[in-house]
């Protein structure tokens, strides 16, 4: 078990004027670990994502990050080159609409190779065959890979920006929504990839979802958040099964049961 | 060796804030211990608050007061109030539990179910496996069912893949929440001569069985749960 978290939230808020996007927020994210954001719309879930993965900058708090070399780095002190290079490497970030997260005019190939060119591979043959081996890991056919991603359905472009985030080895991945929108086949298909990957490769995630068994699934760890705070939060199981909360008790007692 | 489960002093209630947040108290001031090797049967009527008192065990359900130590890795861990990182180590590598029902993960089939402890302690997927389909046949689990994802089995087939996945480790303390229900006496046999097995090699076993015959066969001592009730403690 690790000692040193991957990642350091710190009582990070973020304003839009006078109204509140999130706040207050402080917790620890070890690796391995993942982390389901759940609460309804407009609670403050995107908002935290964003701030935490750099997308925002929190109007206050410090969120820092462990890097590769072993020290801790203030995420809102870094140059734009070099956050860009972090989002780009040892992150991922798995957008809820895959349009948001993928070249939609380049071949499905060129959009997972992107990703390891940006990390300073050249070789032609070595990122196709790294390219292939991932669109094979995430069930899309390889015939599949000179396809734009525009002529593919809801379900393999997620898959597909799951492995366009997964090739350079992040070692941490923000996921907004990852199984919104799909239907209920697709998306066990999905959940049961990103679980097996996530367990496969040792990574810490942060999963945004108002789906409570989609983060029942996936998460070691919960956050609910109302107006903007976490109002409880532990391990998955514990809080799903004894809510304290009057609101966590609101949202498990309305999942529909099949 | 130390003794591998303490419970001491613990008190739970639900607040229901849906309903006018009235407070339901379950138990209050349990304390126990089991040695290893030992099986101890949780007794008394239903609503008296065994299923409570093994998920507390567990970290399902959160602990208002007390103390449930563990013994983890050469330490002492004190679950009611550990990290949920903690919680989750300590049951990847000391405490196991059978629940009543399976939680089904769509797409994995029964086989994958059950070697999944095995695999997140560090054995090879082939070395889990074989061991999986050696007590998913032990209990006799048709073979034609192993490649499946287990959501369309019948209840007892469940709560056969439930039993191999809660057997295949060899983690100090095993919890049994009704683990022979929905079991015919043949497979009720097997589970009984399993849990021998899990005594002879030391672990401790806290169990719920309604079954009387199963409950005789395994325990060595009944705690009688009504005993813990809030409303005897406030009297």
């Amino acid at each position: 078990m690790s000692a040193v978290p991957l990642l350091k939230v710190n009582d990070v808020s973020k304003f839009y004027g006078s109204r509140i996007g999130c706040r207050n927020v402080s917790f620890d994210l070890f690796p391995g670990e993942v982390l389901a954001i759940v609460g309804e719309s407009g609670s403050g879930k995107t908002t935290l994502l964003s701030c935490l993965s750099t997308r925002l900058m929190p109007t206050s708090g410090i969120v820092e990050y462990h890097m590769r070399d072993g020290q801790y780095r203030d995420l809102a002190r870094m140059g734009e080159a070099e956050r860009r290079f972090l989002m780009r490497t040892d992150w991922g970030f798995v957008h809820q609409n895959p349009a948001d997260g993928l070249r939609m005019t380049v071949s499905a190939g060129a959009n997972v190779g992107e990703r390891l060119m940006a990390v300073g591979d050249r070789h032609y043959g070595n990122i196709r065959a790294a390219a292939s081996d991932w669109l094979e890991r995430v069930e899309i056919g390889i015939d599949r890979i000179d396809d734009q991603p525009r002529a593919f359905s809801g379900g393999m472009r997620q898959r597909l920006q799951i492995a366009r985030n997964l090739v350079t080895n992040p070692r941490l991945v923000f996921m907004d929504e990852p199984t919104g929108g799909l239907d209920v086949s697709v998306q066990a298909r999905l959940l049961d990839l990103v679980r097996g990957l996530v367990h496969d490769l040792g990574l810490a995630a942060i999963i945004v979802t108002h789906d409570l068994a989609v983060a029942r699934l996936l998460s070691h760890r919960m956050m609910v958040m109302k107006d903007g705070a976490v109002i409880e939060q532990g391990l998955t199981d514990r809080v799903l099964d004894d809510p304290r909360e009057p609101y966590t008790q609101l949202l498990v007692s309305s999942i529909l049961q099949v | 060796m130390a003794t591998p489960l303490v419970v001491s002093e613990v008190a739970k209630s639900f607040t229901m804030h849906l309903r006018d947040g009235i407070r339901l108290p379950v138990v209050a001031n349990v304390t126990f211990s089991v040695k290893a090797g030992e099986c101890v049967v949780l007794g008394g009527p239903s609503g008296v608050g065994k299923s409570s008192i093994l998920k507390m065990l567990y970290g399902n359900y959160g602990v208002d007061e007390g103390q449930i130590l563990m013994e983890h890795d050469g330490k002492l861990v004190n679950l009611a109030t550990a990290e949920p990182r903690t919680v989750l180590e300590v049951r990847r590598a000391t405490l196991g539990y059978v629940s009543q029902f399976l939680r089904v993960v769509p797409r994995v089939s029964a086989l994958d179910i059950v070697a999944e402890p095995l695999q997140a302690r560090g054995v090879a997927i082939e070395d889990a496996r074989a061991r999986a389909a050696e007590l998913l046949s032990k209990l006799n689990l048709p073979t034609a069912l192993w490649s499946l994802p287990p959501a369309t089995f019948s209840g007892g087939e469940q709560q056969r893949v439930n039993i191999a996945r809660g057997f295949i480790t060899d983690h100090k303390i095993l919890l049994l929440d009704e683990p022979t229900a929905s079991l015919d006496a043949k497979n009720r046999a097997v589970v009984v001569e399993m849990i021998a097995e899990k005594k002879a090699k030391g672990t401790a076993l806290i169990g719920i069985f309604h079954d009387e015959e199963v409950r005789d066969a395994v325990a060595d001592r009944i705690l009688d749960v009504s005993a813990f009730s809030p409303r005897k403690a406030a009297a």
